[in-house]
């Protein structure tokens, strides 16, 4: 659905504009919307006359993806190891999560735990083998009524309004670690020491910050590579290998109150669980088993 | 006023100056820690709060315990306690400096702390819990110092001060309430999740802290020529065993619910501290030990002959002690990340710059104590010697 919006909004554009950008985009040999939303910097011909020709800097770029809600659906049974592993190591390589190996001071944004540890309580010793060794990916759910937002005193962690995405600020944080103990899903990071000294320059991502101690991180949900268009990472991967190995994608991301969008369809096609529905923080990542 | 916290005798001097000391080895330790990160105690990704926390969750009621001397004196005219209601309002200020100092040392950014102020949020226990906090350091601040100021003068408490009194009961309840609700508030932690928690806090509460302020009775009455008196103590006595019976009341309760209902979620961490779950049994040596101490509190406090002799007496408050000290911080708040989440078990133990840190803010409460029964009881000292 995100497509046909920008589509629509780029042709628009292309009228607004007039023929002329045409004959123009042509002496260029490049396709008329490319050639336009690169003039444009990916923002509609009415924003940037409305700015007065400046880009407006408030606004966002129609490149963008956006939801409503967004949520994942983590398909079990596609998953192996070698795909959760590559999830996890694209996750924590783009964003800078250091490699540290000691498991009590460890930041994991995303890693895979056995079925009793990621659904405790729905689970049963006569369960399918193949579900007892499947690796469950796990992170933060984005929860609809997060609690680590509600405990939190600064508002350092606090939900996107405009799309449900449960962020950090990291410069606000005062490091108290409510949050940690808030969430139900042991999603949350603290960055017990300098977590500089876990990552190597060359291996650094540049366009995405690195922490410093002190500092609680978790997950979240690529927002910033939502901003550009782009899919959760995790996602991204998961579904590359999928491809190659011939099977339903594993990882799917979309709006959940779209009802045409990949989750949506998803979830009416397979029967779902949600990791401690009973405790009403309303999870947006969802198990297909 | 202050100034008489700096006349003193030999003795006086060498507790101080070795207060200062392990207070010199705590700020060095702290130190340590703010430029190495939280990773140098015990603490993990699991166990995200340890003793600092502990300690200040323990203290809170320690602090909120001065309402059981303000309340029969200020409400029931028990006149008695007039005479140790200044020891209680300062043990409250000392246990309220530490809990905030515990705070400090537990945050990552320590200096983002007023971020809280910053940027208010009203909907986090947390925000509550600085306000009740601060609020009572406040009122047992300024009612204290006005009290002994009249006492000093000579001249009846003023009338102006009494709505700060009153306003002190119900703040003092308040506090260990808050703090109660900073656990009991949090979904996926079992163990916190409980209706009586904030009972149980108050129950441990107004046991440990009176039995400490007997202790600090007895004690000033071997060291100095403060005499708390017979009957104050044995009032106090019988305070604190009521409250221990109801302490341990409340946990018996807590384990009804979790067995007889067999739900795992609210058993894991009772059998964990007790038990030991999946081999893992760090706390059970600890929670044995303080079952040890509540039985054998509760035997010595609540038979009249031994309640009544200050010898075992003294024995009795130091099982009160040490039973809620390790049932309430060490028990409770480490017990509660375990198992985490995930139904994983990681174990706690704390470490040498931990503990220094921890001995150090005890010290610094034992020194800001220290100072303040110095000017309180030399104060009456003059009062009596004049009349």
């Amino acid at each position: 659905m995100g497509v046909n919006r920008r589509k629509f909004l780029k042709i628009a554009g292309i009228s607004t504009l007039g023929a002329a950008a045409v004959p123009a985009a042509d002496a260029l040999a490049m396709n008329p919307i490319e050639w336009l939303d690169k003039q444009l910097g990916g923002f509609t011909p009415s924003e940037i006359l409305l700015h007065m020709g400046h880009k407006p800097t408030g606004l966002k770029p129609r490149e963008a993806l956006t939801a409503k809600r967004w949520a994942m659906v983590v398909n079990v049974r596609q998953l192996d190891e070698e795909i959760a592993e590559a999830c996890r190591e694209t996750c924590h390589k783009i964003h800078n999560v250091p490699d540290i190996k000691n498991p009590k001071h460890e930041i994991k944004w995303i890693w895979a735990e056995h079925y009793e540890h990621a659904l405790p309580g729905q689970h049963h010793e006569h369960i399918d083998d193949v579900l007892k060794e499947a690796p469950f990916l796990v992170m933060c759910n984005h929860c609809y009524d997060p609690a680590c937002v509600r405990v939190c005193p600064t508002k350092a962690t606090f939900k996107r309004e405009h799309d449900g995405i449960v962020l950090m600020d990291m410069h606000r944080c005062i490091g108290c670690r409510f949050c940690m103990a808030a969430c139900p899903f042991g999603a949350r990071n603290f960055n017990w020491k300098d977590p500089r000294l876990f990552l190597k320059e060359e291996d650094q991502n540049p366009e995405f910050p690195t922490r410093m101690k002190g500092v609680v991180e978790k997950c979240n949900f690529c927002a910033e590579r939502l901003a550009k268009g782009q899919i959760p990472a995790c996602v991204e991967v998961a579904q590359e290998l999928c491809k190659k190995k011939g099977r339903e994608p594993a990882l799917v991301f979309g709006d959940l109150e779209d009802p045409d969008s990949e989750v949506r369809q998803v979830l009416r096609r397979h029967h779902s669980l949600r990791r401690k529905p009973e405790l009403g923080t309303n999870p947006n990542v969802y198990y297909i088993v | 006023m202050l100034e008489k916290a700096f006349v003193g005798g030999r003795k006086y001097w060498i507790w101080m100056g070795c207060l200062l000391v392990v207070m010199g080895a705590g700020f060095l330790s702290w130190l340590y820690q703010f430029s190495e990160g939280l990773g140098v105690t015990g603490m993990s990704r699991d166990i995200s709060w340890g003793v600092y926390i502990a300690n200040f969750t323990f203290l809170v009621g320690v602090a909120a315990a001065a309402v059981m001397v303000v309340i029969p004196y200020y409400i029931h005219h028990y006149k008695a306690f007039g005479r140790i209601t200044i020891l209680a309002e300062f043990l409250g200020v000392a246990a309220v400096t530490m809990c905030l100092l515990f705070i400090i040392v537990d945050l990552g950014n320590p200096f983002r702390a007023l971020n809280v102020l910053l940027h208010p949020t009203p909907k986090s226990i947390l925000f509550w819990d600085m306000v009740v906090l601060n609020g009572y350091l406040f009122l047992n601040i300024f009612i204290g110092w006005n009290v002994l100021m009249a006492e000093r003068k000579g001249s009846p408490t003023p009338g102006w001060i009494k709505p700060f009194i009153y306003l002190s009961i119900p703040w003092a309840i308040s506090i260990h309430t808050v703090t109660a609700f900073l656990y009991a508030g949090l979904p996926g932690r079992h163990f916190w999740l409980t209706a009586i928690m904030a009972a149980r806090f108050l129950s441990s509460a107004f046991a440990a802290g009176p039995a400490m302020l007997i202790l600090f009775c007895l004690i000033l009455r071997k060291t100095t020529k403060f005499d708390a008196g017979n009957q104050q103590i044995r009032t106090l006595s019988g305070i604190v065993a009521y409250a221990m019976i109801l302490n341990v009341f409340f946990f018996l309760l807590e384990c009804f619910t979790a067995f007889y209902s067999g739900i795992p979620g609210h058993q894991h961490t009772i059998v964990y501290l007790f038990a030991g779950l999946h081999g893992h049994t760090g706390l059970v040596p600890w929670m044995w030990t303080s079952a040890f101490f509540w039985v054998v509190s509760l035997v010595l406090l609540i038979v009249p002959v031994t309640r009544r002799s200050d010898d075992v007496l003294a024995v009795a408050c130091v099982a009160v002690f040490i039973g809620c000290y390790i049932d309430k911080g060490v028990g409770l708040v480490i017990g509660g990340f375990i198992p985490n989440p995930l139904e994983h078990i990681t174990e706690y133990v704390a470490t040498v710059p931990e503990i220094l840190i921890t001995l150090g803010v005890w010290a610094t409460g034992f020194f800001i104590l220290s100072a303040l029964y110095k000017v309180a009881l030399t104060v009456k000292e003059e009062v009596e010697a004049e009349a």
